[in-house]
């Protein structure tokens, strides 16, 4: 027992010549933590400027006409991103056509419409949608879904648009194989709805019950209370939460890379195959070399510029709305 | 005014015009907005039931023990694969841990207020949405040009870059929960402001931020796009120093499924279940996790 409370004494007494030692280590971890929140800033510099690194010589080679031109010749070595430009574009606009009255639909369900038991599941499922990785939406896509749209709208809707004015060039399958500018849009909804929908379920859960319930109470329907008192209240963040969803949709890889044909070809037909710049960097890049590989980096770089400024704008407009 | 004050009931013989417009406007909202949750369900349904039955006919147990075979041989397994990319995602996930978590204390905690923390938010917020396939290629100019290789290094950076915002978030998001009374209380007692972190809020956010790191290894464990350009992909098993390619999940099941051999592409099904299944798992378990802290 003396021992004990000896060596107790000895440690306290111990204490105050520790002092100093303590105040080095709180610095030290007030540093790691500023360095390590640093290096955040760095890593996206780090991306900003290997693109740019990368890129500079196609740039440099074909000036801005890399950017209008629709070549992609490996064997002449000359290279244009207007093929994939065009390609990433359509199909995001196709993926948000689709996908923006989707996920909206799902997040007033489970705001205004379900009942409390079945919350949760049911916002569990469409989260869940978000965890399965973007191969196997890949994976559906090609052996599930393309057969299936092939069989049911490609050839219908090919036979039937054959030979009208505009909708037989935009809606006609030369080959009607599934898999095509339309497929990858259609899949690349599936797989930013739930971003889009939990979103908006966190934007509506905000707006303060009593709005809803005093506008109930002067006899709405929930069509009306949507129409007039959410969306006045929080459509910026909502348009906010869509721009998330298209700079996704842009970004993609893997599930398009299975979908969309890789063929570099500019078709006015959504049911051709095509090709976007993320595709056409994971088909190419390991197997590129010299100009090619350039090409490709500049590539990346266009689609970083792209990406990044969708982003920038949509939390600027997410963020304006929690402020408020 | 006076179809106003009715009450709201199903509308049934001489209604006004408008009191019918109305009924009906809020009628194909309802279905239209079940009609669209419905789908939703139905669509990871599908999924997952497209994943059972290709996967389950092609799990044979040597699938578990044998390396992947050759084109058109008999047998042969996903081993490597699925060792690679366990390897793979712990190295992403013990780099990103610590940078993620001191990242977001720094966020939550020394940068209140400060301009400096206000754009690392914004580029973390950000960063978490960037195309995966462009960290790929930044990575490859990083590392495999300099190394002169593909390597399992490459590939576990790649991958700690893509969780390093995931757990920057989680961990400022829950860290802000956490009352200033508890810090207060802290402070009092003397103790410095790395011992009141460490101590205190740590400890009072421990299961949320457990939750997004599970959350984040559940986002890299399936991301193949980074993949590509970094660890590659590999028939045999990977060498003990990591170089050279390292076989895992997402990019077999991508060589694989676009492959013309019909025995490839059965591992590809069955590799992209084990995936899929452990990676549900994972958020699954995520959020019991989180939600049992909460209730407590």
């Amino acid at each position: 027992m003396v021992a004990l409370s000896q060596k107790l004494l000895v440690t306290s007494m111990d204490k105050p010549s520790r002092r100093s030692p303590s105040f080095n280590s709180d610095q030290i971890f007030r540093l790691a933590s500023l360095s390590s929140a640093l290096l955040v800033l760095i890593v996206l510099a780090g991306i900003i400027g290997s693109m740019i690194y990368g890129g500079l010589p196609a740039f440099r080679e074909f000036g801005l006409g890399f950017i209008t031109s629709s070549a992609w010749d490996v064997q002449r070595d000359e290279y244009g991103a207007w093929v994939a430009i065009v390609g990433t574009l359509t199909s995001a606009l196709i993926a948000l056509v689709i996908g923006v009255p989707i996920s909206v639909g799902i997040a007033i369900f489970l705001t205004q419409l379900c009942p409390p038991w079945l919350k949760r599941p049911i916002a569990t499922t469409i989260e869940l949608l978000a965890a399965v990785p973007s191969i196997i939406y890949g994976m559906w896509g090609l052996f599930v879904f393309a057969p299936l749209f092939a069989k049911f709208v490609q050839i219908p809707v090919s036979r039937i648009v054959e030979g009208l004015p505009v909708l037989g060039t935009i809606l006609y399958a030369r080959v009607p194989s599934g898999v095509g500018v339309l497929t990858a849009g259609i899949i690349l909804s599936i797989m930013i709805i739930p971003f889009i929908a939990s979103i908006t379920r966190d934007i509506l859960d905000q707006i303060p019950p009593v709005m809803r319930e005093s506008a109930y109470g002067i006899g709405c329907t929930t069509w009306e209370v949507v129409r007039h008192v959410l969306v006045p209240q929080v459509g910026v963040s909502i348009i906010g939460a869509i721009m998330l969803g298209l700079g996704r949709a842009l970004g993609e890889t893997m599930a398009v890379t299975f979908v969309v044909g890789n063929a570099n070809r500019l078709s006015l037909s959504l049911f051709d195959p095509g090709s976007t710049i993320a595709s056409r960097i994971a088909n190419e890049f390991n197997e590129a070399i010299g100009l090619q590989l350039n090409a490709l980096m500049a590539l990346g770089c266009i689609l970083f510029l792209v990406t990044f400024s969708v982003l920038v704008l949509a939390r600027l407009l997410v963020a304006r709305a929690t402020v408020k | 005014m006076d179809t106003m004050s009715r009450s709201t009931t199903a509308p049934t013989a001489p209604w006004g015009r408008v009191r019918r417009s109305r009924y009906l406007a809020d009628r194909a909202l309802k279905a239209i907005c079940i009609l669209f949750t419905c789908l939703g369900v139905f669509v990871l349904g599908w999924i997952l039931l497209m994943l059972l039955y290709q996967g389950i006919s092609a799990l044979r147990p040597e699938v578990f023990t044998n390396t992947t075979p050759g084109p058109m041989t008999q047998g042969g397994g996903i081993a490597n694969a699925i060792a690679g990319s366990f390897i793979l995602t712990f190295l992403g996930i013990v780099v990103a841990t610590p940078v993620g978590v001191l990242a977001g204390t720094y966020l939550a905690e020394y940068g209140r207020g400060s301009k400096l923390a206000e754009v690392i938010r914004f580029v973390n917020d950000i960063l978490l949405a960037a195309p995966s396939i462009l960290i790929g290629l930044f990575v490859y100019t990083l590392m495999v040009q300099p190394m002169g290789g593909y390597s399992g290094w490459a590939g576990g950076v790649a991958l700690a870059i893509i969780a390093v915002p995931v757990i920057v978030r989680t961990t400022e998001d829950m860290l802000r929960i956490v009352p200033g009374s508890l810090r207060e209380a802290g402070a009092a007692l003397g103790a410095p402001m790395s011992k009141v972190i460490t101590k205190i809020t740590w400890r009072a956010a421990r299961a949320g931020m457990i939750t997004g790191i599970l959350l984040a290894t559940a986002r890299i464990a399936g991301e193949t796009a980074p993949l590509l350009f970094t660890a590659l992909n590999n028939n045999f098993w990977f060498r003990a120093d990591l170089m050279g390619g390292v076989a895992n999940l997402p990019v077999m099941i991508y060589q694989y499924a676009l492959s013309p051999y019909q025995n490839w592409r059965e591992l590809a099904w069955a590799g992209a279940l084990v995936i899929t299944l452990t990676i549900l798992a994972l958020s699954i378990v995520a959020r019991l996790l989180f939600r049992k802290d909460v209730a407590r």
